[in-house]
């Protein structure tokens, strides 16, 4: 039995196999209402403010957000909040205010739609194609580590969770359709909340409340390699490091543990990549399209807006958590580490006192025991005991200790371990089934997006147009099968490849970066055209290419992380160089569109873009809406919010 | 869209408030278990906090029918 696993009791798996119950029950009793297209792929336009709202919150909370958000709160501390206060919030808002009348009242039945009939085919077929791999791929990892993750915890063999995990979400999306998706997006937003709450609590208790964390953690912070948080013994911050989320920015990348320094924090991940996401992806804007007018339509992103800011309690929280905790001597917790076989032990010790006795220098020490270990080392760690001259007459077991102690965190182990630490068996079952909840839901929800894009953007668009609604609802039962035998294909990809999660998020950023230059120019500015639209995403999307082929993270091997053209420019951090590259590719994507927009002419009139532009529309205040009621206004409110939150934890 | 949300939700986790709740009583007399939960039983706890949320959706979905 691995170090990983636990013991689950017949509680456990009553609480798993309730929830699983009740989403194939959902997918069967919503069935009958499965009439046409639209109901299979829009919800037939008639799901209320709140429920659209969760389930556009909870699209985007998969599993990956869970486990990589403690991860984030364990490395880079307060700062990760960022990703929330500055990104999220504000770019919800906007989609809310200003985008949502064009996306729903056009009355396009998808983002790239609305590029069809806002510019032309040309631009809707790229967004269409980039748009549907980029989900399946999402899809495939989000599966992919749900089954590793399942293996890992109970032994449970990865093929058998995966398609059996992926059977059931088949079963529900293919009977229920989007409405399927989006009910389940709620129940799973609850088990989240409801799941995990618990475990923050008890974990806040346990380490003595925020004071006390603040406390560890600023002495954490004044030492970090201590917990292999940092590779150089010689790298310290200031001690509000990991509890400050606004001052260790302003101190620059060498300041604070993610390495970004103010603008790219602003621009790259405020501005271009949130907005990039939160307003042009489908998956999300699919949830706030089927809400059953305008006004419900509008309120989706408040809606979600609302839990979204006080998330960062539920997920960030535990990371800090986790590294406050190993702070605090006698409670027998340490920040999870990637595991050593027993077996390889002694070959790994082998190599400690023949790099020593050797002097080798650093980097080849380290690779000699990682490959030794088969696990990845701290350098700084690995330095020093290779620069010990203790190490060649120390017994074999204080340098196991040593060598164990110098192995890499496993960052995305940070919330299991506590789930394992404090919950009994039967809390235990509802933590694990919302994990669970949340992997297959970003399953589910990637492919009814993907389901969609495909019936309406490709096929009915460009292989098959004209046939009847039955037609296509069929179409979109058939591909979403199809859908989910790809999404095992990209989970089996991702398996394969130790780094294919790397080149995925890659791709994303690609895709991503640019995008939001076009919508905003498609939106707020009539004189935008085609030409414009089109030249200037694939100018966009082919400098981030560029970006990411010429410029190199401090630290990183050219390859799949970048430069492998040329090294023109180091960034500080991985995070850095994200920034940079987001904010780059928007900038050529904004100065190409606007040129070349400016250099062809309209092809059309302003009669064909009402509804479809800001200065073409009308603008209706919904009959008897008190000014507070507004989106302007609730939107202002969060907004308000927002920054004081930032206030609060400056 | 014809079927409540509300209903499954608060079926579900009346359903799963039970279990943990009758988990509660059952262990409660044990308390190697719940030392890694710094001795609260938190499955009586929690699961009566479900129960709680559980019945209180359940109730909205009725009353909402009924309007």
């Amino acid at each position: 039995m691995n170090s990983h696993s636990v013991d689950l009791t017949f509680v456990d798996y009553s609480i798993l196999g309730l929830y699983i119950a009740f989403v194939i029950g959902i997918g069967f009793a919503l069935k009958r209402y499965m009439k046409t297209s639209a109901d299979f792929f829009l919800s037939g336009r008639s799901i209320p403010a709140w429920v659209t709202g969760l389930a556009f919150l909870s699209a985007n909370l998969g599993a990956l957000e869970l486990v990589g958000m403690a991860a984030s709160g364990a490395k880079y501390g307060i700062a990760t909040c960022h990703f929330y206060w500055v990104g999220a919030i504000p770019a919800m808002v906007f989609l809310a205010v200003f985008m949502m009348p064009f996306y729903y009242g056009s009355k396009a039945r998808s983002v790239p739609e609305y590029l069809k009939m806002r510019f032309d085919e040309r631009t809707r077929a790229f967004n269409s194609v980039s748009f549907a791999v980029m989900t399946i791929f999402a899809s495939g990892i989000s599966m992919n580590a749900l089954a590793k993750l399942l293996n890992q915890l109970l032994g449970w063999e990865y093929n058998i969770s995966l398609w059996i995990c992926s059977g059931i979400v088949l079963l529900y999306v293919l009977k229920g359709g989007l409405t399927s998706a989006i009910y389940t997006e709620v129940l799973q937003f609850f088990m989240i909340v409801l799941g995990f709450s618990p475990v923050v609590y008890l974990g806040l208790k346990d380490a003595g409340g925020w004071g006390a964390i603040k406390e560890k953690l600023a002495g954490v912070a004044v030492n970090p390699v201590s917990m292999n948080l940092v590779d150089e013994a010689s790298k310290k911050f200031e001690p509000n490091a990991w509890t400050s989320a606004w001052q260790p920015l302003l101190g620059g990348p060498a300041a604070n543990p993610m390495g970004v320094d103010l603008f790219a924090m602003i621009f790259g991940l405020g501005f271009v990549l949130s907005f990039g996401y939160w307003c042009t992806n489908f998956l999300v804007v699919q949830r706030a399209m089927a809400a059953k007018d305008m006004t419900a339509a509008r309120n989706t992103p408040l809606v979600a807006a609302v839990p979204k800011m006080f998330f960062p309690l539920l997920v960030i929280l535990p990371g800090m958590i986790a590294v406050a905790l190993t702070a605090i001597p006698g409670k027998d917790y340490r920040l999870p580490q990637a595991v050593i076989q027993q077996a390889k032990f002694p070959a790994a010790i082998a190599s400690v006192r023949q790099s020593a006795a050797a002097k080798a220098d650093v980097a080849a020490a380290v690779k000699s025991i990682s490959s030794a270990a088969g696990v990845g080392f701290n350098s700084a760690k690995v330095a020093e005991m290779v620069k010990d001259p203790a190490t060649a007459t120390q017994p074999d077991a204080a340098l196991a200790a040593r060598i164990q102690d110098a192995v890499v965190n496993d960052y995305d182990g940070v919330i299991l371990s506590l789930v394992k630490r404090y919950c009994p068996t039967g809390l235990l079952g509802l933590a694990l089934t919302a994990l669970l909840a949340s992997f297959m839901s970003g399953m589910a929800g990637n492919v009814t997006a993907f389901n969609t894009v495909w019936t309406y953007d490709l096929y009915q668009a460009y292989i098959a147009p004209n046939r009847s609604d039955a037609h296509y609802a069929w179409m979109g039962r058939a591909v979403t099968v199809v859908g989910i035998l790809l999404s095992i294909g990209a989970a089996y990809f991702a398996s394969m490849w130790t780094n294919a999660m790397d080149i995925i998020q890659l791709v994303f950023g690609f895709v991503n970066a640019p995008l939001f230059a076009t919508f905003m120019f498609g939106m707020f500015w009539k004189r935008a055209t085609s030409h414009g639209a089109f030249i200037g995403l694939v100018a966009g999307t082919v400098s981030s290419a560029l970006f990411h082929a010429t410029t190199i993270a401090a630290g990183n091997l050219p390859g799949v992380k970048g430069g492998y053209l040329a090294q023109l420019v180091v960034l500080p951090s991985d995070m850095a160089q994200n920034f940079w590259l987001a904010s780059f590719a928007f900038l050529v994507c904004f100065t190409v569109t606007l040129v070349v927009s400016l250099a062809t002419s309209r092809t059309k009139t302003d009669e064909e873009l009402t509804g479809l532009v800001y200065s073409l529309t009308p603008k209706t205040f919904a009959a008897g809406q008190a000014w507070y009621a507004r989106p302007e206004a609730i939107g202002m409110l969060l907004l308000i919010l927002c920054v004081f939150l930032n206030f609060l934890f400056w | 869209m014809g079927l409540d949300i509300r209903f499954p939700i608060g079926m579900m986790f009346t359903l799963l408030g039970l279990v943990l709740v009758i988990t509660g009583f059952v262990t409660g007399g044990d308390p190697a278990m719940y030392q890694r939960s710094l001795g609260i039983n938190i499955n009586l706890i929690w699961g009566a906090c479900l129960l709680v949320f559980g019945l209180l959706m359940w109730g909205s979905a009725i009353l909402g029918k009924r309007k």
